[in-house]
């Protein structure tokens, strides 16, 4: 199949899954959801990258859905609202905990299947 | 009334997954024409959080683009252009490069948003 065809379809369904996990996880204080879909999209690519899973599944999955799930535009502007709006210090931990937490997540998606 | 609102969700979830679609299929287009996947993946967060700062900056304000507009273009198209996930992995993967490449879409991010929102206050001419 036409790779772009399966990243886009893959990007539709993680971008509409992005859109539930924000519905459903309320993020008025502190940008939670983003959080969430960043730390899981991580892992399953980790899993996908590290499992040996190549072609079309990487493709859809690893690109398109979980490229797609996760996002680093709505994190930039939340990290720069949080600033202004709240404090620093919640910025820098937002900034921080995205990193830390993916960057975990995707080693333990190393561990698992690596 | 509840089937009124049926419609609208399953219309809203529509609009997301076309923008999904699209925003994803331009990733791939970005990775495919630059042989350098770390400066790709650079440039399409960047001038995602550029662009998107320009969209919701305005829900704030003046309103100039329409709720549907922000669905399809923000929670669509954009969040689904910018990735956080290929960035972390990427980083992971390029432990040589890892520092210089976070510390830059840290900076050239952020300062993105910035840029958006003033840029936006400009052709508003100063509304905001």
């Amino acid at each position: 199949m036409d790779p772009a065809h399966l990243l886009g379809t893959g990007g539709a369904l993680g971008a509409v899954l992005r859109y539930l996990v924000g519905e459903a996880v309320p993020a008025e204080e502190f940008p939670v959801a983003t959080l969430v879909v960043n730390v899981v999209g991580s892992f399953v690519l980790g899993l996908v990258t590290f499992g040996g899973v190549g072609g079309d599944v990487a493709l859809f999955v690893g690109g398109g859905m979980c490229g797609a799930f996760t996002t680093y535009s709505s994190f930039s502007v939340q990290t720069v609202l949080l600033w202004e709006r709240r404090t620093p210090l919640l910025a820098a931990v937002n900034a921080a905990g995205n990193l830390l937490s993916c960057v975990g997540a995707v080693w333990l998606a190393r561990l698992l299947v690596g | 009334m509840r089937r009124k609102r049926a419609l609208e969700r399953f219309e809203t979830v529509l609009l997301v997954a076309v923008g999904g679609f699209a925003g994803s299929n331009l990733r791939y287009f970005f990775d495919a024409a630059i042989p350098q996947p770390l400066a790709a993946t650079f440039l399409v967060n960047v001038a995602g959080s550029f662009a998107l700062a320009v969209l919701l900056y305005d829900a704030t304000g003046g309103e100039l683009f329409a709720r549907r507009s922000r669905l399809v273009f923000g929670a669509g198209f954009l969040s689904s252009f910018t990735t956080y996930s290929t960035f972390v992995v990427e980083a992971f993967t390029r432990p040589d490069a890892a520092l210089l490449y976070v510390g830059a879409s840290y900076a050239c991010g952020f300062g993105a948003v910035l840029v958006g929102r003033a840029a936006l206050g400009r052709i508003d001419g100063g509304g905001h």
